[in-house]
């Protein structure tokens, strides 16, 4: 039956792994474009003309205009370059505090319970007051935000190494290298360091939805990246003085690109673990 | 050369009872040693003590003398009877084998171990096949005393002769010295020159 009738649809015909790696293929296609689209709008681009002002979608704007005559389909464009910039710099910095809080918890055993210590403190204050705070006290805009969101979402990618680091110092294989007159450095290298890659490139690229969503919902409450950048949260909060007047499309276009942005980083994340990491798969 | 014990005694930390208590052991490399006990009574335990991996126990393993060096290679290795937890799941058989040390050509044809082998995980290696990486591996030059922990237990009789006969003729090539612990009364038998039994050393 099976075999009798030709399918039509390629994607019935391929397997898991093709199927995953297309999966990644297009959504980290459709991110770079973003980025690099992103950064062939100068400001220039996004110029005040006010014969234009407040019009709703059309082939020539497929986002409408603002009431300033802007086109905000470049000004989404270039927001969520901006976002992704920013979701770059916290996720790579977020990670790398996690390995380093990971590798000091494996020093001794009071390292580690001052870095269980550590991980508990900031889980245990809410995360938007924490990064508004950060973002603040570190004077604000772009650098503030990526600190913020940095400073408080290394904290699940450090238990996991932590946990995993843990694991394989007690393992059989490590106490052998030891035997065999191996450093602590030669095993972190060559024992540890390639077990736990896995889970600092798919935790890295999972940090990524968080800092764009907090990057966006705090720059949304006024705390995040000045009101003159095209930020999607600035975007959005600036929306919202214009819903009551009808103008629908300044808020939903600008969040639904957000909104698939954020799914796309989580479809790359969640298919490079499956890939990566295969016995996840059956989860 | 020579592994000597003296009075040892271990017990678990959370253990209440002695495992081990005052066992002494002289062993050197003119004779071949089979150490047999029953399950649980502490042969694994004692093993760890001799090859230093177990180190709060009370009395003194010294080694032509010395005491277990800290640092470095250890000149007395200790084969485990699963190979599968001693090798790292992420590496190729090769370079398990250059952990240790360069083996040669000759003895990859001595173990039975094919060239093929080399370029795969453990996990698609078979038990017998990744035990002879697991001797090959621990039979390195600097290596003066080797203690089998019930080494070929998990194997067929035809793959325990291979290996064993392997093992015995690097041993008597290098007058190295060897200890084989098992509970199979034959295998011992047929092997070893003198055998111990734990229960008779062991004042508990």
């Amino acid at each position: 039956m099976v075999n009798s009738k030709k399918s039509y649809n390629p994607l019935s015909r391929m397997n898991l792994r093709q199927k995953t790696l297309l999966t990644i293929g297009l959504s980290v296609l459709i991110l770079v474009l973003v980025v690099i689209s992103s950064l062939f709008i100068n400001s220039s681009d996004i110029t005040t003309n006010f014969k234009i002002m407040n019009q709703p979608p059309s082939f020539e704007h497929l986002f409408g205009t603002d009431w300033m005559g802007r086109d905000m389909f470049t000004r989404t464009l270039k927001g969520l370059g901006l976002s992704v910039q920013i979701g770059a710099g916290a996720s790579i910095l977020s990670s790398i505090i996690a390995i380093a809080m990971a590798l000091m918890g494996s020093i001794n055993k009071y390292l580690d319970s001052l870095m269980s210590w550590l991980i508990d403190l900031f889980l245990s204050i809410p995360h938007i007051l924490l990064i508004i705070l950060i973002s603040i006290g570190l004077g604000g805009g772009a650098f503030g935000v990526t600190m913020g969101v940095a400073f408080t979402h290394w904290t699940t990618l450090a238990r996991v190494l932590r946990a995993d680091i843990k694991q394989i110092n007690t393992s059989d294989y490590v106490k052998l290298s030891e035997r065999f007159g191996k450093s602590r450095l030669w095993i972190a290298r060559h024992h540890i360091l390639p077990l736990i890659v896995t889970q600092i490139i798919v935790g890295t690229i999972l940090i990524f939805p968080h800092a764009i969503m907090h990057e966006a919902s705090v720059t949304f409450l006024g705390f995040g990246l000045s009101p003159h950048e095209p930020a999607i949260g600035i975007i959005l909060s600036e929306s919202m003085k214009y819903l009551a007047t009808g103008d629908w499309w300044l808020a939903l276009f600008p969040g639904l690109a957000l909104l698939i942005l954020v799914l796309l980083f989580d479809i790359a994340g969640e298919n490079i673990k499956k890939l990566l990491d295969p016995t996840s798969a059956n989860e | 050369m020579e592994l000597k014990a003296e009075n040892i005694s271990f017990k678990y930390p959370s253990a209440k009872e002695y495992l081990l208590k005052d066992v002494n052991l002289e062993l050197d490399n003119n004779k071949i040693m089979g150490l047999i006990g029953d399950s649980g009574s502490g042969k694994s335990t004692l093993c760890k003590i001799l090859s230093g991996y177990v180190t709060n126990f009370e009395g003194s393993v010294t080694f032509d003398g010395q005491p277990l060096p800290k640092k470095g290679f250890k000149p007395v290795q200790l084969i485990y009877q699963h190979p599968e937890k001693v090798m790292n799941p992420k590496w190729k058989m090769k370079q398990v084998l250059e952990e240790s040390w360069d083996v040669t050509d000759e003895s990859l044809k001595e173990f039975g171990i094919q060239k093929s082998w080399l370029t795969r995980f453990p996990q698609e290696l078979s038990g017998g096949e990744l035990q002879r990486f697991s001797v090959l591996r621990s039979l390195n030059p600097d290596t003066k005393f080797l203690i089998a922990d019930e080494m070929t237990t998990m194997l067929d009789a035809i793959t325990q002769v291979q290996i064993l006969d392997s093992v015995l003729k690097t041993v008597k090539e290098r007058n190295m010295g060897f200890l084989l612990v098992s509970h199979d009364m034959d295998l011992v038998d047929t092997i070893c020159d003198d055998k111990i039994y734990l229960k008779d050393i062991n004042k508990i």
